[in-house]
């Protein structure tokens, strides 16, 4: 699935618009914790966090990551989108919690691992 | 491959706004010299752990990295505050990271776990009122 697809499945916007959505998502997770993000991060991954500064862009960058997903409409501050357009990250942000989230890219067959 | 690289990061007291960036940069730097994907992403890990320690836990320190042909080594050297029990420290979930941190998703207490497990050499030395010492050894092969 790609971003794009995976933006219409969460009913989501993506906040950073100048970037493509047809990066491949190949596995998903959720976690607020970094280090636990970091630890378990993989190339293709759409995190789920209601985490929105700076350190956000900075771990889906080192870990390849091909977007962010806010749930439940949380925005994100100018200055970090800003960042994440530089670094090429996609960030979405739907109106669904992490759980739904997590359940329709689950349904959808998106591993946890690739 | 036998470009040789040494670059000095300096990192300052809860500067959350540029931590990651020395991370950032690093793990560009090795695109460049065309490091495997493997080898790229646990120096990233672990390199983006020990920055982020610098600005959480430390008053202060520098990052170092350098590449050399079969291998990437990265140093972690603060001024204090040191670290009192250094097998603690080591535990998964062991943290004392502020309230400030913690509200930012740091304080997990996996920093110093995740950087031993992706490192191919670990050492960590330090004394209270002095400061730590953290050095990373990568095999390029
Ligand atoms: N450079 C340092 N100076 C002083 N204390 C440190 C330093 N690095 C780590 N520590 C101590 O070791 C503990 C464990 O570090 P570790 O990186 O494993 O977890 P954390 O930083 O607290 O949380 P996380 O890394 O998961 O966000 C820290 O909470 C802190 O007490
Ligand atoms: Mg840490």
């Amino acid at each position: 699935m790609t971003v794009h697809e995976l933006k219409e499945l969460l009913n989501a916007r993506n906040l950073t618009e100048t970037l493509p959505e047809d990066a491949e998502v190949t596995c998903g997770y959720s976690c607020d914790l970094l280090s636990w993000v970091m630890s378990h991060g993989e190339s293709g991954m759409a995190w789920a966090t209601v985490q929105t500064h700076m350190n956000v862009v900075a771990v889906a960058v080192l870990a390849d990551m091909a977007c962010v997903v806010l749930p439940e409409d949380v925005e994100m501050e100018k200055e970090v989108l800003q960042k994440a357009e530089n670094e090429g990250i996609v960030i979405l942000s739907s109106p669904l919690t992490s759980y739904e989230i997590c359940g329709k890219m689950y349904e959808r067959q998106i591993p946890a691992h690739t | 491959m036998n470009g040789l690289i040494h670059s000095e990061y300096p990192r300052e007291t809860a500067d959350y706004t540029h931590a990651g960036e020395a991370s950032a940069d690093i793990k560009r730097q090795l695109r460049q010299l065309g490091v495997s994907a493997n080898v790229m992403r646990r120096v990233a890990v672990a390199s983006y752990e020990v920055e982020l320690n610098l600005v959480i836990h430390s008053e202060g320190g520098v990052l170092t990295l350098d590449v050399f042909p079969d291998r990437v080594v990265l140093v972690s050297k603060d001024r204090g505050p040191g670290i009192p029990d250094v097998e603690m420290a080591m535990r998964e979930g062991y943290s004392t990271a502020n309230e400030e941190a913690r509200a930012l998703g740091f304080g997990a207490g996996m920093g110093l776990p995740n950087m031993k497990r992706n490192a191919d050499g670990f050492e960590i030395t330090s004394q209270v009122g002095v400061g730590t010492e953290i050095r990373m050894m990568f095999m390029l092969q």
